[in-house]
């Protein structure tokens, strides 16, 4: 017997009531709540970079490459999860060559190859090709080559070839929005199509997935802006943290909106799984979903973010509670996947009973693999950082864009 | 000099492109060929046949090994056993619902042999007493129904008469006895409402028991002036529960229920 | 006035037209011949004279024979070499108790599969049934539409299969399946469910679950059929489908079922 048979035994104890005999093996784990977390994340990190190019927001210019290069960071990664779960990996492949038109899933990865390839790869080239020109001009060495291979050999640095880039960025910016809702909102879509499970199956689904997506990701670029600025020693700015912190709180209040509407649309309707659903709140969500999610995720920071805008509050308090309040909402965000993906298997589609989730420390689907894929994006944003500097530095004639 | 006339008008879009989108083209066209090279060689060549689906995919499912072999197998061989048991209680079981996938035994006879259950605890997997069986269905109380000792003792399998006439009702419609013990018609026999033809034991189906039609035959016992016993409750039949039956009401086999 | 040169460059021209001509052709038609081939052959079904689109496969589940003895439940994991732990079943049977004040418990023992055992303290149940379960065959499957690369599919006689060499094990059907009749097998990785045991019922034989049951609980047939089991079993009872409002179309149809069952 396998090691995931054998962890099946204790659980038929923690159950409460009647499951299909087939429900005792929660599938999709919590590799898959770490899959939505990160591409929230990215979907997140790219509005917040389209709020400077099309929006026009000046104040977060700063955050605006550190954006593109963490959303890439974790869009590179987000995959990843999704393969080691897979029961045959070395077949992911066909998803791709032969996919199934009425399947979401298979969809996405098209959604997902769109947005890799069309939309962050080709924005984040051309708003960096002339410093990668400049770089592989002046470098000598592996350094040379690197930046010659990243450039793509190109070495155009006419007014007419930048007056081209711009009007790249700004266009690919444009179909970028709508692709990077459309990225996050797809995996909303995967649940909330799904008929089979009332947890799941809402309308709202996408929408709240969207705009939890963007204020994770609102709050990570919050956390590493700060984080970066730091470590390179260089000045915050505290202007654009704290437009970064107000974008987050009026975020949060669409989102808090959405899932308050959620809540109240299912328990006016009271459909069948009312029952059941209460039952999985009360029992087995209780932390997660009253305490975690909603109190220190989500209320918390509204509340402390509200105070620093009613009341005067000197710069270094301002950033420590931006501080703790964006990694509040963090794990907040996490554990809203958690709820949505777990949540939605601890109870019986016979709605007569819950069953329960252990998570193993080792093994392919353990913690220990989930935590590496978590930290995992950050060493790439590290290299990418390194590679592809957002801001200017002694040594490196990086030409800071401007938004226009 | 159509090659020239041509190249002209050609190089003149070429360089029309800016710089950065010629050279951004190659990985675009590489990766489009690994796309189209990756479809020819990995797709299966039945894949779409018949559906979105591996045709063969079908043919795998279709030629996966036989474990039962069916009834109709075991009556070329053993028709005599069959021939006992079509006339039986067990006319209706399958003989591999006792002994088990025989396919491989029709394949080699001599070296194969299905299992022969001769425990009680086989016998007691359909016949124990469970409340949720379907009334009508045969079942004893293991503990007191000659307790240890194995079915096949007094009871042939493949015609599995009981070795004396029943006595009563409950050995197939236990539920229902336990039902009516605790209540005041405990001391009927069940023939005094159902008539039921001595068939009934042996083909319960074909002769089934009557059940009472109209509200007299309550009354018999319950209207006001019946002769029966002084313990047994009266009522009015004229004006008691309206034009309802009475067992539209009241459950024959536990009637003061509230 | 067309110059000497002129009708050089409409040679080269033709000549061009020529090549590109019988160069898309080569490449076409092969292809095109190959298709036809294929189709052509796709008109028997694998060099038998089985017709799959004239037959439609269902099943009814008399719920007032049914004794719990779990022969089916048994049998299936026998004929289909399921798994022998208590969480995987392509078949599973339920019971149903409800008490006096309408409270209902269901449980299902190790599927059920070594039958029941009765209630320890002697508690009386108003009502109390079995009702066994399997994959519903259903006409719309919710579960074939999610599946990304087309490894589940419905056959031309109504099965629902699934091709457990090309299933990447994305467990999205197991999800999406609304009764619980799939799981994934612990050592393939790929979901596996009942399959009608199809290769018995092409060969004319029915499924394992309905050969074994004692009480003929269980009937099989061919719905295109009229006198067969199944279409005379829809013709004399009351038949419900499990979970209608979800729109599956079930094949699997129950009679006497109690509105407690879900």
């Amino acid at each position: 017997m396998d090691q995931v048979t054998a962890n099946l035994y204790p659980l038929l104890k923690q159950v409460v009531g009647y499951i299909y005999p087939n429900e005792i093996e929660l599938h999709w784990n919590l590799l898959i709540v770490i899959y939505p977390y990160i591409t929230g994340l990215v979907a997140g990190a790219f509005i917040l970079a389209s709020l400077v190019k099309v929006f026009k927001v000046r104040e977060v210019q700063p955050t605006y490459r550190l954006s593109l290069l963490t959303a890439l960071s974790f869009l590179v990664v987000a995959p990843l999860p999704l393969i080691v779960h897979l029961g045959h990996p070395e077949r992911g492949l066909e998803m791709f060559l032969t996919p199934s038109v009425t399947s979401a899933m298979a969809m996405f990865g098209f959604v997902y190859a769109w947005y890799l390839m069309f939309v962050l790869l080709l924005e984040i080239w051309f708003d960096y090709r002339q410093d990668l020109v400049t770089m592989a001009q002046g470098g000598k060495g592996l350094g040379r080559v690197l930046y010659q291979v990243l450039s793509l050999y190109s070495h155009d640095l006419s007014p007419r070839a930048i007056a081209f880039d711009k009007k790249a960025v700004n266009t690919i910016t444009i179909i970028g929005i709508p692709s990077a809702f459309l990225l996050h909102g797809y995996v909303g879509f995967i649940f909330g199509s799904v008929k089979a499970n009332p947890w799941w199956s809402s309308v709202l689904m996408p929408i709240v997935f969207l705009f939890s997506a963007i204020v994770s990701g609102i709050a990570l670029m919050l956390l590493l802006y700060m984080i970066v600025t730091l470590m390179g020693k260089r000045e915050i700015d505290m202007t654009c943290l704290d437009k970064l912190a107000s974008f987050l709180f009026y975020m949060m209040i669409v989102d808090f909106a959405l899932e308050g509407l959620d809540f109240v649309h299912r328990v006016y309707q009271s459909e069948e799984s009312i029952q059941i659903l209460s039952q999985l709140i009360s029992q087995r969500l209780f932390v997660s979903l009253v305490v975690i999610q909603l109190l220190l995720g989500m209320l918390i920071p509204l509340c402390t973010i509200a105070g620093t805008k009613i009341f005067r509050v000197p710069d270094e308090l301002r950033r420590l509670i931006y501080f703790i309040s964006a990694l509040l909402v963090q794990l907040g965000i996490f554990t809203t996947r958690w709820n949505v993906v777990i949540g939605g298997q601890l109870f019986s589609k016979s709605f007569r009973g819950l069953t329960a989730y252990k998570i193993t420390i080792g093994g392919l689907e353990g913690l220990l693999v989930s935590l590496a894929i978590l930290v995992l994006p950050f060493i790439v944003l590290a290299v990418l950082l390194k590679v592809l500097p957002p801001w200017e530095e002694a040594g490196h004639p990086v030409h800071p864009t401007n938004a226009d | 000099m159509l090659k020239h006339a041509g190249t002209n008008f050609i190089t003149r879009i070429w360089y029309g492109i800016p710089e950065q989108v010629r050279h951004l083209m190659v990985p675009c066209v590489v990766i489009l060929g690994a796309l189209v090279i990756a479809h020819h060689l990995f797709v299966p060549r039945d894949f779409g046949l018949y559906g979105h689906y591996r045709a063969s995919s079908v043919l795998e499912n279709a030629e996966r090994p036989i474990k039962y072999a069916g009834s109709q197998a075991c009556a070329d061989c053993h028709g005599d056993i069959v021939t006992t048991k079509m006339t039986g209680y067990h006319k209706g079981v399958a003989c591999e619902s006792c002994h088990g996938p025989a396919a491989a035994h029709t394949e080699d006879p001599e070296n194969v042999k299905p299992s022969i259950p001769r425990t009680r605890s086989h016998c007691l997997l359909c016949h124990e007493y469970l409340p949720s069986r379907p009334t009508g269905f045969p079942q004893v109380v293991s503990e007191s129904h000659n307790p240890v000792k194995p079915c096949i003792t007094c009871h042939q399998p493949h015609d599995p008469k009981p070795p004396h006439a029943l006595k009563g009702c409950e050995a197939c419609h236990t539920n229902i006895q336990r039902t009516i013990v605790l209540s005041h018609h405990a001391s009927l026999e069940c023939t005094v409402c159902h008539d039921t033809p001595k068939e009934h034991n042996v083909s319960p189906r074909e002769y089934a028991p009557k059940k009472p039609q109209s509200r007299e035959f309550c009354g018999k016992c319950h209207a006001q002036g019946a002769e029966s016993s002084k313990e047994i409750p009266r009522v009015n039949m004229a004006s008691h529960g309206g034009k309802y039956l009475c067992w539209e009401c009241h459950y024959p086999h536990m009637p003061e229920a509230h | 006035m067309r110059k000497k040169g002129d009708e050089h460059v409409d040679k080269e021209r033709r000549t061009l037209c020529k090549l590109l001509l019988v160069g898309t052709c080569s490449l076409i038609l092969p292809g095109a011949a190959g298709a036809v081939a294929e189709k052509k052959s796709s008109t028997s079904w694998y060099g038998t004279t089985y017709k799959p689109s004239e037959h439609l496969y269902g099943m009814g589940i008399k719920v007032d024979r049914c004794i719990g003895c779990g022969r089916c439940v048994d049998g299936c994991k026998k004929e289909n070499n399921v798994p022998d732990e208590p969480f995987f079943f392509r078949t599973w049977v339920e019971r149903y108790v409800i008490a006096d004040d309408g409270q209902v418990t269901v449980d299902s023992p190790d599927g059920g599969r070594e039958g029941f055992k009765g209630p320890t303290e002697e508690k009386r149940a108003f009502k109390s049934f079995f009702v066994p379960k399997i994959c519903n065959h259903c006409e719309k499957p919710p579960c074939v539409q999610v599946c990304p690369v087309g490894a589940t599919y419905r056959t031309k006689d109504g099965v629902i299969l699934v091709d457990g060499d090309y299933c990447i094990g994305c467990r999205y059907c197991i999800q999406a399946c609304p009764y619980g009749a799939r799981f994934l097998h612990p050592v393939k990785k790929t979901a596996e469910k009942c399959t009608f045991c199809y290769h018995r019922i092409v060969k004319g034989l029915v499924p394992a679950c309905v050969e074994v049951c004692p009480t003929q609980a269980r009937v099989f047939g061919d719905l295109m059929t009229t006198a067969s089991p199944i279409s005379q079993f829809k013709r004399m009872h009351k038949i419900v489908v499990l979970k209608p409002h979800l729109n599956t179309e079930p094949k699997v149809f129950y009679a006497d079922l109690d509105m407690e069952v879900r």
